[in-house]
């Protein structure tokens, strides 16, 4: 009994945070590790494109439910997503055409494409919050709850309650099947290979043929797909503020460093050990080992590694450590 | 034109005369966060006082006709820097005698040790609530009509104490505000004998907070205790409890008080409770009634606490019988605190009068003004609990 108590413990604060905030960076770290295998340089535009595809999907979500549109116990966001994806294509599609094609033309360096892109962070910036303002806004609805922990308790018997909120069983289903969807894309569809194939030598790429216009815009169209899919969880899950959406750079960035720069499964993969991490490094484990563990050997200190004060310190460190010993992440991306 | 240059004229010797007679014009500084954090309640703050210095000019008692006039600074609520240049133009260029603020506890600090304890101008602070400032060094010269969250910490473990609960967590946001107010309840808790199992900060405009709800959920505890901000982490903090069921009830500071909190979290906060300064009586009611006369909205946040702020610098001037800085120091706490004849918003003529005759007051004001300790108000607060998705009060205490 003691043992179920500590692992439902274990998996309602540490698992199955872990596993949505983790699906959640996966797709944000996919979209920068495209840009990065593809264009060749760190999108630090990515978090706030977030934001803005995010603000597209809120305001159909809004327009939808005046309709009375709704999708029962599902988060009426659903069914905007892919409109929102249509809005934030057209506005990664814009900006290349206005942005980095001039760029592109001119042969620069990839640190100048950084810089670019920071600025287009700031004029993204100011787009979402022009239209929809710098506070948090609340657009989910539908069922809030899968599991409540009372319910747990009472069905179990258990002294521990376990929640599963919809949006966390939604993250972590949607990520799967987008995830699924890429690589079934990236391997088996022309264009997909011609991608891979641009990423892996794109002299090579362009000798056998292959149109870089076509696969950078079939790159900004995935990416924006991957963007809007994983801001919208997040923001179901969690709250939409433009400004979180800004931070988020910091831990996608590290998931996809983490993983190897240009690698898609790495991205996957760094996001699972960031999300981990994080949770797992602050986490207080003075209750799980207090079941799991003989009365004699329970702690009676919080057993935590780390204050959650510094949480996103986690972050740096990972990104430091692997940096200095794995330059080229777990499964062998670019180096940075 | 003849008659207008004569009426000038006229005017400007009768002004001469009066300068001559009694000194004219004391001026006094409103130094508030009119940009920044605050800027949405400071007007109506900044109103408030210069209400009372309009009151006491409009008596036509006020030291044989010195006029009071109010010189705003911005304090920027955040900028220590900035509010210290504010403050420091308004006494040396200004000539300010005595100052009104500063609003938020970071910058009064930092105004009162540069600025006031310096130029010995005495600070009345509607609003600043760190319980540091009780003990910072001020010889004499800072006041407050806002309560010290030290007090509030305490009333908050006597509830606590009253419904029988020993033991919780405390969650509290990460800045002066959120740090005093966790420390000085967690004194005044386990001094009654109870146990905080792990106090812990939060930031704000964080949207995640999973892994602070999974440390102090594992610390356990009968409640938790958010001392943040009700649009802020604090909210974010209750929202991940409720998630994870970590916590079924919510012990909230003056912070977390806002009708969106219960609109958002609905059913669950059910049973929650806090604590949050109120006033009520017929000080309250006078001033309700002045105010909207004069089209100020009585209800926003420390509007009450601005006009008590400044009627207590007129009283005081009024007390020592000159408008300086020296008399305001001496005697804020003379006419603040019994004996005397109690004075009510409004009545700020009257009060004048008996001190002009030698006579003593007790000023009441908007808010029951008493100060207590080194000059802070010892304020009153609502106990309020949470019913049907709507705040309950249970007593004044």
């Amino acid at each position: 009994m003691d043992f179920l108590n500590a692992l439902v413990t274990l998996a309602n604060f540490v698992l199955i945070p872990g596993i949505a905030y983790g699906s959640q960076l996966a797709l944000g770290a996919l979209g920068v590790t495209l840009v990065y295998g593809i264009l060749r340089f760190s999108n630090f535009a990515h978090g706030d494109t977030m934001a803005f595809g995010t603000m597209s999907v809120i305001l159909f979500t809004w327009l939808f439910q005046s309709w009375g549109l709704s999708l029962g116990p599902l988060p009426t966001a659903l069914l905007a997503i892919p409109f929102g994806i249509v809005a934030t294509a057209a506005l990664m599609l814009g900006t290349d055409r206005v942005v980095y094609r001039f760029y592109r033309a001119q042969k620069a360096k990839p640190i100048i494409f950084v810089m670019v892109s920071i600025g287009v962070m700031f004029i993204y910036n100011g787009i979402t919050r022009f239209i929809l303002g710098a506070d948090e806004q609340r657009f989910d609805d539908g069922e809030r709850f899968i599991i409540r922990a009372r319910d747990f308790k009472e069905m179990t018997g258990l002294d521990e309650g376990l929640t599963l909120k919809t949006t966390q069983g939604l993250t972590v289903v949607t990520a799967v099947i987008v995830v699924a969807a890429l690589f079934w894309f990236l391997n088996n569809t022309r264009t997909g290979k011609s991608m891979r194939a641009f990423s892996d030598n794109e002299d090579l790429a362009l000798l056998s043929g292959i149109s870089p216009e076509h696969v950078v815009r079939v790159t900004w169209l995935i990416v924006a797909a991957l963007v809007v899919v994983a801001g919208t969880l997040y923001g179901l899950d969690k709250t939409y503020k433009p400004f979180t959406y800004f931070q988020l750079l910091l831990p996608i960035f590290a998931s996809a460093i983490v993983g190897g720069l240009g690698s898609p499964l790495g991205a996957i993969a760094g996001g699972f050990v960031v999300a981990f991490s994080e949770v797992g490094i602050t986490y207080a484990w003075k209750k799980v080992l207090g079941y799991a563990l003989p009365d004699s050997l329970a702690p009676d200190g919080l057993v935590q590694l780390l204050a959650t004060d510094y949480k996103f310190a986690v972050s740096f460190m990972i990104l430091v450590v692997v940096l200095l010993f794995k330059p080229t992440g777990l499964f062998r991306g670019k180096s940075v | 034109m003849k008659k207008l240059l004569l009426a000038t004229t006229a005017t400007l010797f009768a002004g001469a005369a009066f300068a001559a007679g009694h000194g004219t014009e004391a001026k006094v500084g409103v130094i508030l966060g009119f940009t920044g954090p605050l800027e949405s309640i400071t007007p109506m703050m900044g109103d408030g006082a210069e209400l009372a210095l309009k009151e006491a000019n409009d008596s036509g008692k006020f030291l044989d006709g010195v006029m009071l006039s109010p010189v705003r600074g911005d304090s920027t609520c955040i900028d220590a820097a900035a509010a210290t240049a504010a403050a420091e133009r308004l006494v040396t260029t200004d000539g300010v005698v005595a100052i009104m603020g500063a609003d938020c506890s970071g910058v009064t600090g930092a105004v009162l040790s540069n600025v006031a304890v310096p130029n010995g101008v005495p600070m009345i602070s509607p609003s600043a609530t760190s319980p540091a400032l009780s003990t910072a060094e001020d010889n004499g010269l800072f006041f407050r009509t806002a309560p010290s969250d030290a007090r509030q910490g305490q009333v908050l473990a006597e509830i606590l104490t009253e419904k029988e609960i020993t033991e919780v967590a405390v969650t509290y946001t990460n800045n002066d505000y959120g740090k005093g107010l966790a420390d000085s309840f967690q004194a005044a808790f386990e001094e009654a004998g109870g146990t905080v199992t792990l106090s812990a900060p939060h930031e704000d405009g964080k949207a995640d907070y999973s892994a602070e709800i999974g440390a102090l959920a594992s610390a356990g505890g009968e409640a938790l205790a958010v001392f943040g901000y009700t649009d802020q982490g604090g909210k974010g903090m209750i929202q991940a409890s409720i998630d994870t069921g970590a916590f079924d009830t919510y012990i909230m500071g003056d912070g977390m008080y806002g009708d969106q909190l219960l609109a958002d979290l609905g059913a669950d906060m059910e049973g929650s409770f806090g604590t949050v300064p109120w006033s009520e009586g017929e000080g309250t009611d006078m001033f309700n009634k002045l105010a909207t006369d004069s089209g100020l909205n009585p209800d926003s946040s420390y509007t009450r606490e601005s006009y008590d702020a400044a009627a207590l610098i007129a009283l005081a001037m009024m007390a020592g019988g000159e408008a300086t800085s020296k008399a305001v120091a001496e005697n804020v706490l003379n006419v603040a605190n019994a004996p005397g004849e109690q004075i009510l918003p409004g009545e700020l003529g009257k009060a004048f009068e008996i001190l002009a005759n030698g006579g003593e007051i007790d000023y009441v004001g908007a808010t029951g003004v008493e100060l207590i300790g080194p000059g802070e108000a010892a304020g009153s607060y609502r106990h309020f609990t949470v019913k049907d998705g709507k705040y309950e009060t249970v007593e004044f205490k």
